[in-house]
């Protein structure tokens, strides 16, 4: 019975927290982006804004659904639900936490602690392109199709380099199971710089922290919804809660992406220098499920700061770093990292 | 039923299913969307027989990246229903049929009736067996050399793509 009820519970919890968390991430990102642009932003629904975040829902689901008269009416629903599954259940095999006592039982905190996490989470990524081209083919829309075709050629251009800058943190490990690949950044470099990846793969990092951009479609490369140039995008024929969820799944994959460069590169729950402090087991483990939620907080408002700052790449310049830049760097990158590792530095 | 024959047997009916669909329906992209429908169904399979690495290499490989160029083609070529293509019946296709169904017959008269599956006791190391530790160590000692062949082979196909894509066609009125 244990077997089935305590993934569920997991489960729930998880799913909550992302959900909360992407209604206050939008908000943080009209915030951020009003400070940058010398304004206030939203602060009319309860105290600072707080409750924009439920307005706008509350919005989304009033609205009127409009589905284009030659729309293929099943894949044009379809493909939003697509893209929230595919965002959501990336955070399935991403270690939170390390264990923790309740009542007697250790518990995990992972969901699902496979064999494969880091190729489960590159799947899943690889499928979210499905949602995206399927709505523009489906809205039967020149705008659209256009947005859908750019998505899935940025996608599978920048996956490549993706894929390969993390061959060097696998082979460092020597596994792909995510709770090993965090075990193995505990412990210090020179004895101060925490054991973290990102020091010992820098390179690496700036190829995968690159390329998540691309993948999740965010400034400066959201060309699949370049309103200059295509009106919406890929759903520009969207409405209503059919449109929410798109945003819903740009934000939650926003967030697993977050979680994923924050296991692979900067430590996942490892907290640096709290063993020099006499905390109990419990404290400990919170500790380092709060230094997990402040490292993801952290990426995640780098995210927005770059959306806000950074204009946005020209077509043929996003293909030009993606193949002649990235995927090079991250050749390099791999060929140096098995050296050493072969020379037994690393 | 134990939980893992209704895993088993929900997977095996709906990926039969979805390759019946893929064949059956008219919109080409319905079929690529069934196709995609299977490899997930195969994909089960392969976790059920504790193949972890083969069961997401495959999702990877196929419905990551092989079917978004396949349905790539088929919206840029903005293919229609295959109406104009509907296919009489003669006596071809009765043959066809008939055939098939002999051949089932058979196969299934070979399989289940004269020769009935025994049950093949788990090995001790099965487990091992799908992880990737285990099929990296055994890619690169016992069959390294397949193994680069293959890699061969995949880089003139690479080459191939290039020049293909590289050659300037004149067009001619």
């Amino acid at each position: 019975m244990n077997l089935i009820l305590e993934p569920i519970v997991k489960i729930l919890i998880v799913l909550f927290i992302n959900l909360t968390l992407v209604s206050y991430l939008v908000l943080i990102e009209r915030k951020v982006s009003a400070y940058i642009q010398n304004r206030i932003g939203p602060n009319r629904v309860g105290p600072w804004g707080l409750l924009q975040s439920v307005a706008d829902v509350v919005k989304l689901f009033f609205k009127e659904d409009i589905v284009p008269k030659d729309a293929n009416k099943f894949i044009h629903s379809l493909a939003p639900v697509i893209s929230v599954v595919v965002a959501f259940s990336t955070f399935a095999v991403i270690p939170f936490g390390n264990k923790i006592t309740l009542y007697g039982n250790e518990y995990n905190l992972v969901i699902a602690d496979v064999n494969v996490g880091v190729l489960v989470i590159l799947a899943l990524t690889s499928l979210g392109v499905y949602g995206i081209t399927l709505s523009g083919w489906s809205s039967n829309n020149k705008y659209s199709l256009l947005g859908g075709l750019r998505s899935s050629a940025q996608m599978i251009s920048y996956e490549l380099s993706m894929g390969i800058s993390l061959i060097g943190i696998l082979l460092m490990t020597q596994s792909m199971r995510l709770t090993q690949i965090v075990a193995e950044q505990g412990g210090y470099i020179f004895g101060f710089i925490p054991n973290w990846n990102i020091f010992l793969q820098p390179i690496g990092f700036i190829i995968f922290l690159v390329s998540t951009f691309a993948e999740t479609n965010r400034l400066p490369f959201d060309l699949p919804e370049a309103e200059e140039e295509l009106v919406g995008g890929y759903h520009t024929e969207y409405s209503g809660m059919k449109f929410g969820l798109f945003f819903l799944a740009e934000y939650a994959s926003m967030i697993t992406a977050s979680a994923f460069i924050v296991t692979l590169f900067l430590g996942g729950w490892q907290a640096p220098f709290i063993e020099y402090f006499n905390f109990s087991p419990f404290v400990i483990s919170l500790l380092q499920l709060s230094a997990f939620a402040i490292k993801v907080l952290f990426v995640l408002l780098f995210f927005i700061l770059i959306r806000w700052t950074i204009p946005r790449f020209r077509y043929d310049q996003l293909m030009n770093i993606g193949w002649k830049v990235m995927l090079p760097l991250s050749l390099l990158n791999l060929i140096v990292t098995a050296f050493l590792i072969l020379i037994n530095i690393l | 039923m134990t939980f893992e024959e209704i895993v088993f047997w929900s997977l095996v009916l709906v990926s039969g299913f979805a390759a019946l669909m893929v064949v059956i329906s008219r919109s080409p992209i319905a079929s690529a969307l069934y196709l995609i429908l299977n490899f997930f169904c195969l994909a089960g399979l392969y976790l059920t027989l504790n193949a972890q690495f083969i069961a997401v290499v495959h999702i990877i490989v196929y419905a990551g990246a092989i079917m978004v160029l396949f349905l790539f083609v088929i919206m840029l070529l903005n293919l229609q229903d295959e109406t104009k293509l509907r296919e009489r019946m003669n006596w071809k296709s009765f043959a066809a049929i008939a055939l098939s169904i002999l051949f089932l017959i058979e196969l299934f008269y070979i399989f289940i009736i004269k020769t009935p599956t025994p049950k093949i006791p788990i090995h001790p190391s099965s487990k091992e067996i799908g992880t990737v530790e285990y099929l990296g160590k055994i890619l690169f000692t016992e069959f390294l050399f397949p193994f680069e062949l293959t890699s061969i082979l995949l880089i003139a196909a690479i080459i191939g793509a290039v020049v293909l894509a590289k050659k300037k066609f004149e067009l001619t009125d």
